[in-house]
C-alpha cells in the first residue's frame, strides 16, 4: 500500500469516527471536521515531527499544533487518539459529563495533545506565534503549526497576529486557512467577504501555497512544500480549499452540518460511505 | 500609640513595577517583557534595554500580546504582558479568558495606570473595573500593592509564582512608606496598625489614606486597625476574620468601583461568614473624567476624608 492509500483509509476511519462521536453526543460539528480530515490525517501521520506517547505541553524538540478553529474538535480528537495520544475507546466521552472530549478543546481536562483552549476563535495564531517564537529563542529547529476556519479570519485578532509573525520574521510557523467558503449565517462571500485573501495574506508579509485540502496526494506535496519554504524569514501561510462535509454525500458543500449532527437514519446512511478501516471505537 | 509611617520618598508604582521586573530579569533568563505601544508610560524601558533580546515590542495589537504570551508561557517562558489597565483586561477580556485564564498558563498581566488617578486621560482610560474583571475569572491571582516598594517586590514574587496574575499599579508620584527590603507573600495581607473599634481593609493607592485617616482618628479617641489587602485573589480569610472578630466593623477602602471591587469580595465574606456592618469607599457606579489625579480622589471621595467618614457611620451601626 502507498503512502496516499495508507493515509486516506486513516481519513475514512476518522471521517467514521466524527460521524459516530457527534450522533453519539447529538451535538458537535461534523461539517467542518469532515472537509479537514485529510489534511489532519497527513499532518499527524505522515508531517509532524513528534512523539505521541512522550507530548508535553511545552513541546521541547517536537513540531508543534494549535487548533484555532476549535469547534472541529472531533476530527482533531480522532486524528490525536488514531495516532497515539490517548486511547481511542476515550473518544465515546465526547461532549459527555467528567469527559477530557469537552466541546471545545481544552488542555485543562488534561488530555494530551492539547496545549491551549481554543473555540472562542481568533486566538490560535497568536498562540501560535508564541510558541513560534519559543522555539526560536530555544534554539529549537522543530516546526509549528495552525489551523484556522475561513470565517474565523473575520476576526481582528487574525490581522494583529499576522502582522506579528511577518513584522518579527517568524518562519518556523506554518498556518493553514480550512477555505470552504461556509460559516453558520452563509456562505463566508455572503457574510463578510475575504475579498482576495491570497494577497491579503501576501500583503502581510506572508509566503502563501495553495492546497486542495481533499486531495491527499496534493495535501502532502503541499505540506512538503510549505516545510520547504521555513526559515526564509516569512510565515508560511496555505490557502487550504476544502468542501464541508467530505466524504458523505448529503452532508457535502453546504453549512447546513456546520453545528448539526446526523440523526440514527442519516448516521447509518453516512457510514454506510466510510468504510470502517481501523476498527471502530 | 497608632504605629506612624514616615515615608522616605515620593515615587510611582508602576517604577516599582519597572524596577522588579529589572532585578527580577536578572535573576531568571526565562522573564520575557512584552509591550504594546507604552513601554516607557509602564516603565519597561530599562529591561528592554538591559534584555533587548527578550523584549518583545507587540505594537498597538493587545489581543494578539495576549496570545503571543500563552504561546511563550506554554512554551515554558515567563511573559510579562504590560500596558494600561485599560488595555490589559477590558479590551481583551476574551483573549485572558481563554488563552490564559482557563488554559492555566504562567503569564503576568502587568497593568499600569489603573483606576482614576490615571488622570487627564479621562473615562476612556480610567478603567474602574479591572479588578472585578481579573478576580471572576478561576485561576487567576490578583495584585494591587500600595507604594513602589511593595510593587516593586510584588513584582519580583510574581515571577516566582507558577500561573495567571493580574498585577495592577498607576501612574501618580505617591509616599513611598512600606520597606525597601519587605518579602512579598501573596495572599497574605499586611496589618498595617493595630486597632480595635473598627477594621479598615484597604488596597492600593487609598493604603497611604487609610494610614492618614487612623492618625487623624486616633486623635478623636478611635481606633482602627488598617489591613493592607494587597492581594484581592486569594483573599487572606484567615487574616480578615480574625480582625473582624476584634472590631465588628468594617471599612473597605480601594481606587476601583464598588461593584466587583475588594469591598465587594470582603461584603461577600462577610455575608457568608461574619456578619458585620460594613462601609464602603469607592467609586459608586460612575465613569471617570479628566483633572490631575489628586483633585480626582478628592471629587471621587477616595480619600483619607471619606474614610474617616466611612469609619463614623460603622461605628454608629456597630453601636446601635
Amino acid at each position: 500500500m502507498t503512502t496516499i492509500q495508507n493515509l486516506e483509509q486513516i481519513a475514512t476511519q476518522v471521517r467514521r469516527d466524527v460521524i459516530r462521536m457527534t450522533a453519539d453526543a447529538l451535538s458537535g460539528h461534523p461539517g467542518g471536521s469532515l472537509g479537514c480530515a485529510d489534511f489532519l490525517t497527513a499532518l499527524y501521520f505522515e508531517i509532524l515531527q513528534h512523539k505521541p506517547e512522550r507530548f508535553t505541553i511545552d513541546g521541547r524538540g517536537q513540531d508543534m499544533f494549535f487548533l484555532s478553529n476549535g469547534h472541529i474538535s472531533p476530527i482533531w480528537y480522532s486524528v490525536l487518539a488514531r495516532s497515539g495520544y490517548f486511547p481511542v475507546n476515550e473518544l465515546s466521552t465526547f461532549r459527555k459529563l467528567g469527559s477530557r472530549l469537552q466541546g471545545h478543546p481544552t488542555n485543562a481536562s488534561g488530555l494530551s495533545g492539547v496545549r491551549v483552549a481554543s473555540g472562542s476563535l481568533g486566538q490560535g495564531l497568536s498562540v501560535a506565534c508564541g510558541a513560534a517564537l519559543a522555539k526560536k529563542i530555544n534554539g529549537d529547529p522543530h516546526l509549528v503549526y495552525s489551523l484556522h476556519g475561513d470565517g474565523e479570519l473575520q476576526e481582528g485578532q487574525i490581522w494583529e497576529a499576522a502582522m506579528f509573525a511577518a513584522s518579527k520574521k517568524i518562519d518556523n510557523l506554518i498556518s493553514t486557512v480550512d477555505w470552504n467558503n461556509q460559516q453558520i449565517d452563509g456562505t463566508v462571500d455572503s457574510v463578510i467577504s475575504l475579498g482576495n485573501l491570497a494577497a491579503k495574506w501576501e500583503s502581510f508579509g506572508w509566503t502563501v501555497l495553495h492546497m486542495q485540502g481533499n486531495d491527499m496526494a496534493d495535501v502532502l506535496r503541499e505540506l512538503g512544500k510549505a516545510k520547504s519554504m521555513t526559515g526564509k524569514a516569512k510565515p508560511v501561510i496555505i490557502l487550504m480549499k476544502t468542501e464541508m462535509g467530505q466524504g458523505v454525500d448529503f452532508m457535502q458543500g453546504t453549512n447546513a452540518w456546520h453545528g448539526k449532527v446526523t440523526n440514527s437514519e442519516q448516521t447509518k446512511r453516512a457510514l454506510r460511505q466510510l468504510e470502517e478501516t481501523l476498527g471502530d471505537y | 500609640m497608632t504605629k506612624k509611617y514616615i515615608p522616605t520618598g515620593n515615587k510611582d508604582t508602576r517604577s516599582g513595577f519597572g524596577a522588579g521586573l529589572l532585578e527580577a530579569g536578572k535573576l531568571n533568563s526565562n522573564i520575557m517583557g512584552l509591550c504594546a505601544d507604552l513601554t516607557d508610560s509602564v516603565k519597561m524601558g530599562d529591561f528592554a534595554k538591559a534584555f533587548p533580546d527578550r523584549f518583545i515590542q507587540c505594537g498597538i495589537s493587545e489581543m494578539n500580546m495576549i496570545g503571543v504570551a500563552a504561546g511563550l508561557a506554554l512554551s515554558g517562558k515567563i511573559p510579562v504582558a504590560s500596558t494600561f489597565a485599560m488595555f490589559a483586561t477590558g479590551h481583551v477580556y476574551d483573549q485572558i479568558r481563554q488563552s490564559v485564564a482557563y488554559s492555566n498558563h504562567n503569564v503576568k498581566i502587568c497593568a499600569s495606570h489603573a483606576g482614576i488617578t490615571l488622570g487627564e486621560d479621562g473615562a476612556t482610560h480610567q478603567i474602574m473595573e479591572d479588578i472585578g474583571l481579573m478576580k471572576m475569572l478561576p485561576n487567576m491571582v490578583v495584585i494591587n500593592p500600595c507604594d513602589y516598594n511593595q510593587t516593586k517586590a510584588a513584582t519580583m514574587a510574581v515571577m516566582e509564582y507558577v500561573g495567571p496574575v493580574y498585577l495592577r499599579f498607576g501612574r501618580p508620584v505617591v509616599p513611598v512608606f512600606t520597606p525597601d527590603d519587605q518579602v512579598f507573600k501573596i495572599g497574605t495581607a499586611i496589618k498595617m496598625i493595630e486597632g480595635s473599634d473598627v477594621s479598615i481593609f484597604v488596597t492600593g493607592h487609598l493604603v497611604w489614606e487609610a494610614l492618614q485617616a487612623a492618625e487623624k482618628l486616633e486623635t478623636e479617641g478611635i481606633h482602627i486597625e488598617v489591613i493592607n489587602i494587597h492581594t484581592i485573589k486569594p483573599l487572606d480569610v484567615v487574616a480578615i476574620l480574625k480582625s473582624v472578630v476584634k472590631t465588628r466593623a468594617v471599612v473597605t477602602a480601594e481606587e476601583h468601583m464598588r461593584n466587583g471591587g475588594l469591598g465587594d469580595s470582603i461584603a461577600q465574606l462577610l455575608a457568608l461568614e461574619q456578619l458585620a456592618p460594613i462601609e464602603m469607599v469607592a467609586v459608586d457606579d460612575k465613569f471617570g473624567e479628566s483633572g490631575k489625579p489628586k483633585e480626582l480622589m478628592d471629587v471621587y471621595g477616595l480619600n483619607a476624608e471619606n474614610i474617616i467618614a466611612a469609619t463614623k457611620r460603622v461605628l454608629k451601626r456597630k453601636n446601635k
